[in-house]
């Protein structure tokens, strides 16, 4: 049984009863328990499944390590899976369940899988579900989805915020145990700004459990003062619930604040990412205890030395009335001693060390505990909870010399240190054989932009495991002069590294021993891949899933490789580590997206004329990060029926268009002409003033990126039209070029596609609109095709393009943004006599491909030369270089079997699929049909009253009139006749009126 | 806690110039009455000047009073390489005000918001949420953020819900 005990409990107030629910069973805790000491409390031993086998967990730790006591956490629109209920702190009203388990916890079906465990080895995975191949999909995959996976997915949107908050620090320090806490004074006294970010509730770490004297007093209390300290100090931030998550290049590290989980539904956000940038990091993290290998260690009931000492310190839990202690140094002790404190039993010490004469034991010897050394467990027996304890001889094979019945027993295998956020970005470690652990090399650490370390580390995180070590270690790393305060805490003896219980275990009792707790990897499975030939850690580790599970390995990493090495013949250091990657813990992924949800999701780049097409009932389409109408259903109107009555409307009559989307960037100086013809493949350099012309833009490469229409304002001034996508990255093609290649060319550009409202006006009514509204001279012999002139219309300062992308007389009208309205209003108003209707992108896109003009992104895809596409007349023949000459002579590009722009209409009307490929022939060596073509484009046309559609097909321009096969999405195909992309007005007489 | 304000600034004209500094210092004295900032800074009361790159200012003024102020330009520079355009209305501007104002900014800007590195008068052209903007503090507790037109809704909601975790919550600054 575990229980609350009378006394002790650092952390939590009696006098402030919590009440709260495991699987509907109601509970009571106190304030300050975590909800797993609330469990232990309340002899809630089992917690949960094993992920393969089903096998009762309980809890082992007492901190972020915990690999078992995962919960659903909350309900509905608070629901967390895979809460750990060792760092979630009790409130009233919590509610939790238990995880991985059907129909209950006490009866799992599953738990059948633990007595086919012989048939579930390492690379089960792997070997079993290769074959039959179609049993994967019907029959593997369906039953693995539903026994496998832990928490639930929530299905309800999150109730609450989130948000980031940037930090530019000189000093981050990772951890508030005592080590961070001298660090930050160090650093904090010597005026430097610093922000000390602890992942638990509390200051201090684990001292105020493992004693020890600090200043001549006792550790709590130090702790206290330091605290104050630091809160006093204006340069100093100190942030609790904070957890350092991963630690990037140039000193960038994000810490994961958890603001509301220990009182959800206050008003806040419940999580802040913090974004540091820090000129120095200190990683003060502590370490971690390890588990011991031996048959049976999974049992609940059987917990790391440390957490059973916290339970009892901390939070005033008795982990049960009689404790085994089972260790391999001389901190397990301690566990023995808090024990014995609390009032309860210590029956024996199991120590595999062949002596045990340091002062802890000693101190436990003297309280009357049997100590046997050179014992270990050969096992651990009992069902959903720990029963009894098998001693053995540590040196031999496993044959029981004694039985011991308990409650509890605390295993120490010692300690490694947490060099996590160390190696994140790069530290390296070194092996320390006397102490068996990993330690950072602090001549490899992590280095900045300068080569010099921008990561320190200090404390039991370096490697230093005694108080005195420590806080001389940190006050180092925080750049104290002097000495710190004095640490005093007893000698201890050297560990002696056990990384198998006993010895010379059986294959039986290898098979019981537990690395991975979450994820069910044994002793038996490390050694099973390595002699299946599995060398590399990183390897193995994927082969058996050993530190894949939600802990990340925090408990088996350095015992499975460890096994492993053992299993090789090799030394640990040869073996290494698998690689430290953030987060540390798991991050919220609510936290990762602060604020970008809901309307904050995405910015939305929105015209003047937004509210407007709003208002007027239009169907949007993303277009970049805009949203522009697609068309503007009316009545009862399919999009469809819409479209066309918008191109039949403009082709008739009248309509409008926003275009204020389209990119503008004006290109001002003397080389501005030599640096557009550089970047169009035709002349803008003798485009003269007052004049338009359409150009294309390619890649160094020779493939299009770009097209629109450039207008030349003075002599040295050019407005340049591009893509509404294209604009900022036009823009910034132009600026690289400028600013890496032709730095020392005089030009300007500045993007000015904000700064105005651009409309168009198009159809055969379009200029009797205009001159209605009156202002400038737009007949055809003041304002030609091409044209373009600043002027005003209606009183409104306007610049005026007679420019065509529909094939009929249209205008585009740019005023500043502010005026944008304005004029649209007044245009659509001086149109109602000409039955002026607004029209969307997917009647532009008809109307343009009607005319047979291309679109970047349809009939390109950064693949397309502009030959591909017969826009050669707008290549310059002239010119000796232009961006994407050299490589359109390449032989690839040169070569005419490549696929060409030609026009498709259906023999029998209809509209081809969407990205249709045009098939041939024969099949390819994958057994697909060949194609020699594909759609790029396809319409209804309303105009037409058919489909029409532009493709590239191989060598199409000499193949008008042939009847080609486009397949359709039934898998049928159509017949099609190549011609002319150009369906409509092929002479533009329309547009030229 | 502090009481945050935020609102939209009335338009203002703005004169995006770029050109050497050498040839712009004489008349961007004559017409705002101010010397060149230096890097990151600003310049001049009422006709302003903001600091946007080596080689680029923007200039601020009334805005009726930006034809003639581009006119003024375009004739003192004739003989110089330059550009000016008017982005009056390319932009729009908010107005924050309140002590914890480069608190509630540091939410969602990655621009280093503390006294020591971001003076009073300072600009800064960084990122807001996901959008470009600049930053230019007016005062100890005053700020005037500049973003694009476009994004102006988009902006107005980012910095209202910065402001309003600020006023719950100073954090760090």
């Amino acid at each position: 049984m575990s229980t609350r005990l009378k006394a002790g409990g650092r952390r939590v107030d009696p006098g402030k009863p919590v009440t709260f629910r495991f699987n509907g069973r109601k509970l009571k805790g106190f304030a300050g328990d975590t909800l797993a000491s609330a469990l232990l409390a309340n002899d809630q031993l089992l917690v949960g499944r094993s992920f393969k086998y089903h096998r009762p967990r309980g809890i082992v730790a007492s901190g972020v390590e915990e690999p078992n006591a995962l919960v659903n956490l909350g309900e509905g629109a608070r629901l967390e899976p895979n809460a750990r209920a060792t760092t979630t702190e009790l409130f009233d009203g919590l509610v939790a369940r238990s995880q991985n388990h059907w129909p209950s916890l006490d009866f799992d079906v599953g738990a059948i899988n633990a007595r086919l465990s012989r048939l579930l080895p390492a690379g089960f995975y792997y070997k079993m579900f290769m074959h039959p191949r179609p049993f994967w999909k019907h029959v593997y995959e369906p039953f693995i989805r539903k026994s496998a996976g832990l928490g639930e997915a929530p299905t309800d949107a999150d109730a609450d915020t989130y948000e980031h908050y940037y930090a530019h620090v000189d000093v981050l320090i990772v951890g508030g145990g005592v080590a961070g806490l001298q660090a930050a004074l160090a650093a904090g006294r010597a005026g430097r700004s610093v922000l000390l970010m602890e992942q638990g509730a509390h200051w201090g770490g684990r001292t105020p459990v493992d004693g020890g004297e600090i200043d001549g007093g006792d550790a709590a209390g130090w702790i206290d003062a330091a605290v104050r300290e630091l809160e006093g100090l204006d340069n100093v931030q100190l942030r609790l619930r904070c957890m350092g998550a991963g630690v990037y290049d140039h000193g960038y590290v994000t810490g994961y604040e958890r603001l509301m989980d220990h009182r959800p539904g206050a008003p806040g956000p419940r999580h802040r990412l913090w974004r540091v940038r820090a000129e120095r990091i200190i990683v003060a993290t502590g370490a971690l205890e390890r588990p011991l290998s031996f048959a049976g260690n999974d049992l609940p009931g059987v917990m790391l030395a440390s957490a059973v000492r916290d339970y009892i310190v901390e939070y005033g839990v008795s982990t049960g009335d009689r404790t085994v202690l089972v260790t391999n140094n001389d901190d397990g002790y301690r566990t023995a001693l808090a024990v014995l404190d609390a009032g309860l039993d210590v029956v024996a010490v199991l120590d595999a060390r062949t002596s045990a004469t340091g002062a802890l034991p000693e101190q436990v010897r003297g309280r009357g505990v049997r100590v046997l050394t050179g014992k270990g467990v050969a096992k651990a027996t009992g069902g959903k909870r720990l029963e009894a304890v098998h001693v053995c001889a540590q040196a031999g094979e496993g044959a029981v010399i004694e039985t011991i019945p308990c409650e509890c027993l605390a295993m120490s295998g010692g300690w490694s240190p947490v060099v996590h956020l160390w190696s994140h970005t790069g530290g390296k470690l070194s092996w320390d054989a006397e102490r068996a652990f990993f330690r950072p090399d602090p001549d490899r650490a992590p280095t900045g932009a300068d080569g010099e370390a921008v990561v320190d580390i200090a404390g039991a995180a370096n490697g230093h495991l005694g108080l005195a070590a420590i806080l001389e270690d940190a006050h180092r790393a925080g750049g104290g002069e002097g000495a710190p305060a004095p640490g005093t805490q007893p000698e201890e003896a050297p560990l002696h590294p056990v990384w198998m219980m006993p010895d010379n275990a059986r294959i039986e009792l290898r098979e019981k021993m537990w690395l991975d707790f979450q994820n069910d990897v044994k002793v038996s499975d490390v050694r099973l891949a390595a002699q299946e030939g599995y060398e590399s850690v990183e390897h193995t580790k994927r082969y058996t899933t050993l530190g894949m599970a939600t802990d990340q390995g925090k408990l088996s990493n350095i015992n499975g490789l460890a096994v492993l090495a053992q299993a090789l013949d090799e030394d640990i250091p040869a073996v290494g580590t698998t690689t430290f990657r953030p987060p540390y813990t798991p991050i919220s992924m609510g936290a990762i997206t602060g604020d970008a949800r809901g309307e904050l999701f995405q910015p939305i780049r929105r015209t003047v004329l937004h509210e407007w097409h709003e208002r007027r009932g239009a169907y949007w389409e993303p277009v970049g990060h805009w949203r522009r109408p697609y068309c503007y259903p009316e009545g009862g109107e399919s999009h469809g029926e819409a479209v066309a009555r918008e191109v039949k409307n403009t082709r008739q009559a009248v309509g409008m268009l926003d275009a204020s989307t389209l990119g503008k960037i004006v290109v001002k100086g003397p080389d501005a002409g030599r640096f557009l013809d550089m970047l169009y493949t035709n002349m803008m350099s003798t485009l003269p003033v007052g004049r338009c012309r359409y150009g294309l833009m390619c890649s160094e490469n020779g493939f299009l990126i770009d097209d629109g229409v450039v207008a030349r304002l003075d002599d040295d001034t050019w407005l340049c039209h591009t893509t509404t996508g294209g604009s900022d990255r036009i823009h910034a093609h132009m600026e690289e070029w400028l600013q890496t290649e032709w730095w020392d060319w005089q030009v300007y550009t500045a993007n000015l596609t904000e700064q105005y409202a651009q409309i168009a006006v198009v159809g055969p009514k379009a200029r009797a609109v205009l001159e209605k509204l009156g202002g400038m001279d737009v007949s055809a012999d003041a304002l030609k095709f091409m044209d373009w002139r600043d002027g005003e219309l209606g009183g409104q300062p306007v610049r005026v393009f007679r420019i065509s992308f529909s094939g009929e007389l249209s205008y585009e009208i740019a005023t500043p943004a502010g005026r944008g309205r304005e004029l649209w209003d007044r245009l659509f108003e001086a149109g109602a006599e000409f039955g002026v209707m607004p029209y969307g992108t997917e009647a532009l896109h008809v109307m343009r491909a009607e005319k047979g003009f291309i679109m970047i992104g349809d009939e390109t895809d950064g693949t397309v030369i502009p030959q591909d596409l017969g826009l050669g007349w707008a290549i310059s023949k002239k010119k000796d270089d232009f961006l994407g000459k050299r490589a359109q002579e390449r032989s690839h590009m040169t070569d005419p079997n490549r696929w060409q722009l030609v026009g498709l209409l259906t023999e029998d009307g209809s509209v081809l699929p969407d990205g249709a490929y045009i098939v041939e022939d024969g099949t390819n060596a994958n057994g697909q049909r060949n194609v020699q073509g594909r759609v790029t484009s396809t319409y209804h046309s309303p105009t037409l009253g058919r489909g029409i559609a532009m493709a590239l097909l191989h060598r199409g321009p000499a193949r008008m009139g042939e009847v080609v096969e486009a397949n359709k999405v039934d898998g049928g195909t159509v017949a099609a006749k190549v011609v002319s992309p150009v369906f409509y007005d092929p002479e533009g007489e329309k547009q030229n009126v | 806690m502090s009481d945050l304000s935020l609102e939209r600034a009335a338009p203002r004209g703005m004169i995006a110039l770029r050109g050497d500094f050498d040839s712009l210092a004489g008349p961007c004295r004559e017409i705002t009455g101010a010397d060149l900032p230096a890097p990151l800074g600003a310049a001049g009361e009422g006709r302003a000047l903001l600091w946007m790159s080596p080689d680029e200012l923007l200039l601020l003024c009334d805005p009726g009073d930006v034809g003639e102020v581009l006119a003024r330009l375009g004739e003192a520079l004739a003989a110089q390489h330059h550009l000016a355009s008017d982005v009056s209305d390319a932009r729009v501007v908010f107005t924050l005000r309140g002590p914890g104002v480069r608190d509630a900014l540091a939410r969602i800007t990655p621009c280093d918001m503390r006294p020591g590195r971001f003076h009073v008068g300072q600009v800064r052209r960084t990122r807001l949420g996901q959008v470009a903007a600049a930053i230019r503090l007016t005062g100890d507790a005053a700020a005037e953020v500049y973003c694009f037109r476009s994004v102006g809704d988009y902006v107005e909601r980012l910095l209202a819900t910065a402001l309003e975790s600020a006023n719950r919550e100073r954090v760090a600054l």
